[in-house]
């Protein structure tokens, strides 16, 4: 579904990803862990062209993402790939002057032309999904984080996306707020929904994940089913990062 | 005190107020349309946008509006542009606070959140679609302050026109004084006019801030 | 109508230079009284009497809320009516000096509330009195603060000095104008004052850029 081959991005001076090569395959959960500043997040918005890479390919869904196409036509090419592709930001990125409904039901009805009523009743289903009924007509600025970041779930789901994308969806909720939003993601793993999923939350990405990917540096260092990588590590990176997390 | 004279000229100068409100308006809508195309172009990457944009905020601020007034009024003429007084008004007025609005307008779509780009084009909207739908309602919240800064100076700024010969609220005040010799009272009762109008443009800007941020 | 032809402005650089010179004058004596009036309008705005503070308020806000032009026609056309004469060049000083010692003193008044609050006790716990505490110790912190809002005043100044050639005086614009009323080419010559306005804003903003960049360093 998903395939990166030897992907490398550098900012300035600074090489950030250094020949990143994963697959995901339909209905497979990736989970990628790893130290702050290791490149996840570079590698995450690199599948959606947030960011541009250097060298490498990237393939969604048998489409090459990052095809060596120039102006008009390859934002049109890209525009196509990110609807198929949901992201779900550390920040929600909520759009703050639309109510719950209009954050959802926008794309669709602006991308995929589908009727209002349509949208919204899909909409609706989403809500459900997440838990938020009662919120249809609220404001971003009127939720709790985890309720923005639900939302924020539910729009991306919203587009009929082919692969979830998640960085650190978490981080910026109250302890105990976590939860409310990691049982969403889990919800959506029981419908095997192919998802890759930055996180900081061991416990939850040894629940969720069918492959767990320890990124340093820009590199892969180590990777394998969770099992295997929390409780029966082969390398002293991953150890010394494991014993830093769980201390 | 002659209020003899201010009763018989009053509803002239009611009149002539209207025209400076006119002409405000006008020139604010003008100002507005080339507030927002400079802004675009001035974030655009493209350099044949951007540069042109860049030069005409920085000639339009850089000099004297109303240099920039008699310019197009008299010197108009030379090159093929010969405007009546208001519509040359207008034009000049337009022009001159369009460079203003540009940088408060460049200021608003800047202060809005990066992410909420990012956000719009992960959706899958292009740059154009984002711009419309997501960034610029947010940047008119953060624009009513500025623009109703920018609106005052305008109307104020409106009486430079007399000096083309509109007949708005200066310069009536001005004629009436050249006929009647009573230079203080016709000017304060100008000057009452202006601060209406401004204590007007004003109430109605802080209702519409009001209005945008309890929406945020 | 003949094509553009700027040679003529160069026959006429003696008007100009006159007329730069003028503006230079204008503009310097008019800054300065903006700055020193500004100072007695801010503390006035935020002093302990109530009458003095509305007072204060209500001059500032006929001041902020007519046009320039207005109040230079006041001083100079009205004035006379009770007795006061002024040359144009004084009027047009007067005239903007005061216009923008109020837009100064709105500045300063919000740098002055700005640091007033914590410094104003740790001053006065030293046993400073609350004049000598605004002296030596708020008044040269605020100042600090304020500095890039009142260079962009000045700069409005400089180019809503323009005005002034309405009431006759001989600066930059009526010296343009001087030359167009012979030369009937009214484009050259206002362009030719455009450009001379649009350097002497540039080389005030460099200047003012200076004197952020010291003052900030000297924080
Ligand atoms: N736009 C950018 N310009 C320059 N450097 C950047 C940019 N974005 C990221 N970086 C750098 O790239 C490196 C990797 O960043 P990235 O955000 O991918 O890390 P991360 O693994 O997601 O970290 P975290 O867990 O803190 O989110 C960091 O050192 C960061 O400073
Ligand atoms: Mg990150």
């Amino acid at each position: 579904m998903v395939k990166v081959i030897n992907v490398c991005k550098r900012f300035g001076p600074h090489e950030v990803l250094k020949g990143i090569s994963l697959e995901v395959r339909r209905g497979q959960i990736l989970v990628i862990i790893g130290p702050s500043g290791s490149g996840k997040s570079t590698l995450l918005r690199a599948i959606n062209h947030l960011e541009a890479v250097d060298d490498g390919e990237i393939w969604v869904d048998g489409v090459r993402v990052n095809r060596p196409l120039k102006g008009l036509k390859f934002e049109k090419h890209i525009n196509k790939i990110r609807q198929d592709l949901g992201m779900v930001f550390q920040q929600f990125n909520l759009f703050p002057h639309m109510t719950v409904m209009e954050n959802i039901t926008m794309a669709p009805m602006l991308l995929k032309k589908i009727p209002r009523k349509a949208a919204e009743e899909k909409a609706c289903g989403l809500l459900e999904k997440v838990d938020l009924m009662d919120k249809v007509n609220y404001y971003p600025a009127q939720l709790s984080g985890g309720q923005k970041q639900r939302v924020a779930i539910a729009r991306a789901l919203a587009m009929e996306p082919k692969v979830m994308l998640f960085d650190e969806v978490t981080s910026a909720l109250d302890p105990e707020l976590i939860g409310e939003v990691n049982k969403v993601m889990k919800k959506l793993a029981e419908e095997h929904m192919t998802m890759l999923i930055v996180t900081h939350e061991m416990r939850f990405a040894a629940e969720v994940a069918d492959h767990v990917i320890f990124m340093a540096d820009g590199v892969i260092v180590e990777e394998g089913p969770p099992r295997q990588l929390f409780f029966n590590s082969s390398h002293e990176r991953t150890q010394r990062f494991l014993a830093e997390v769980f201390k | 005190m002659d209020y003899d004279l201010i009763g018989r000229v009053f509803v002239y100068f009611a009149m002539a107020a209207g025209i400076t409100v006119e002409l405000s308006f006008l020139s604010m809508c003008l100002g507005l349309g080339l507030g927002l195309t400079g802004a675009l172009c001035k974030l655009s990457p493209n350099r044949w946008l951007e540069m042109p944009a860049r030069l005409y905020v920085s000639v339009f601020r850089g000099t004297p509006c109303l240099i920039q007034l008699f310019v197009i009024y008299f010197g108009g003429p030379q090159i093929g542009l010969q405007l009546e007084p208001f519509p040359a008004g207008v034009l000049g007025l337009g022009i001159n606070i369009g460079a203003y609005m540009t940088e408060s307008i460049r200021g608003a779509i800047l202060a809005v959140e990066r992410g909420q780009m990012e956000a719009a084009r992960s959706l899958g909207l292009s740059k154009s679609r984002a711009m419309v739908k997501v960034i610029l309602p947010q940047a008119a919240c953060l624009m009513v302050r500025p623009l109703g800064v920018n609106t005052i100076a305008l109307i104020k700024g409106s009486s430079l026109v007399s000096a083309i010969s509109v007949l708005e609220l200066t310069y009536t005040a001005h004629r009436y004084i050249s006929s009647t010799y009573r230079p203080f009272e016709l000017f304060i009762l100008a000057a009452l006019f202006y601060l209406l109008i401004i204590s007007i443009a004003s109430f109605f800007i802080r209702k519409l801030d009001q209005r945008f941020v309890l929406l945020m | 109508m003949t094509g553009l032809d700027f040679s003529v402005v160069l026959d006429y650089y003696p008007v100009m230079l006159a007329g730069l010179m003028w503006t230079s004058i204008l503009c310097a004596c008019a800054i300065a009284l903006s700055l020193v009036g500004g100072v007695p309008l801010a503390l006035a705005g935020i002093s302990r009497n109530r009458i003095l503070r509305s007072a204060t308020g209500f001059f500032i806000w006929v001041f902020r809320g007519t046009p320039l032009l207005l109040q230079l026609f006041l001083i100079y056309f009205g004035l006379p009516q009770v007795g006061i004469y002024l040359s144009p060049i004084v009027s047009g000083i007067i005239g903007l000096g005061i216009h923008y010692a109020v837009y100064n003193s709105d500045v300063m008044r919000a740098g002055i509330v700005a640091v007033e609050t914590g410094q104003h006790e740790a001053s006065r716990s030293l046993g400073l009195s609350r004049a000598q505490t605004m002296r030596k110790v708020i008044i040269p912190q605020a100042l600090r603060n304020v500095t890039p809002a009142l260079g962009n005043n000045l700069i409005a100044l400089l180019k809503e000095s323009a005005l002034v050639s309405i009431i006759t005086v001989p600066e930059l614009t009526l010296a343009a104008q001087r030359a167009i009323s012979e030369t009937f080419r009214p484009f050259e010559f206002y362009l030719a004052a455009g450009v001379i306005y649009y350097d002497i804003n540039y080389f005030l903003e460099l200047g003012l850029k200076r004197v952020e960049l010291k003052t900030a360093l000297s924080r």
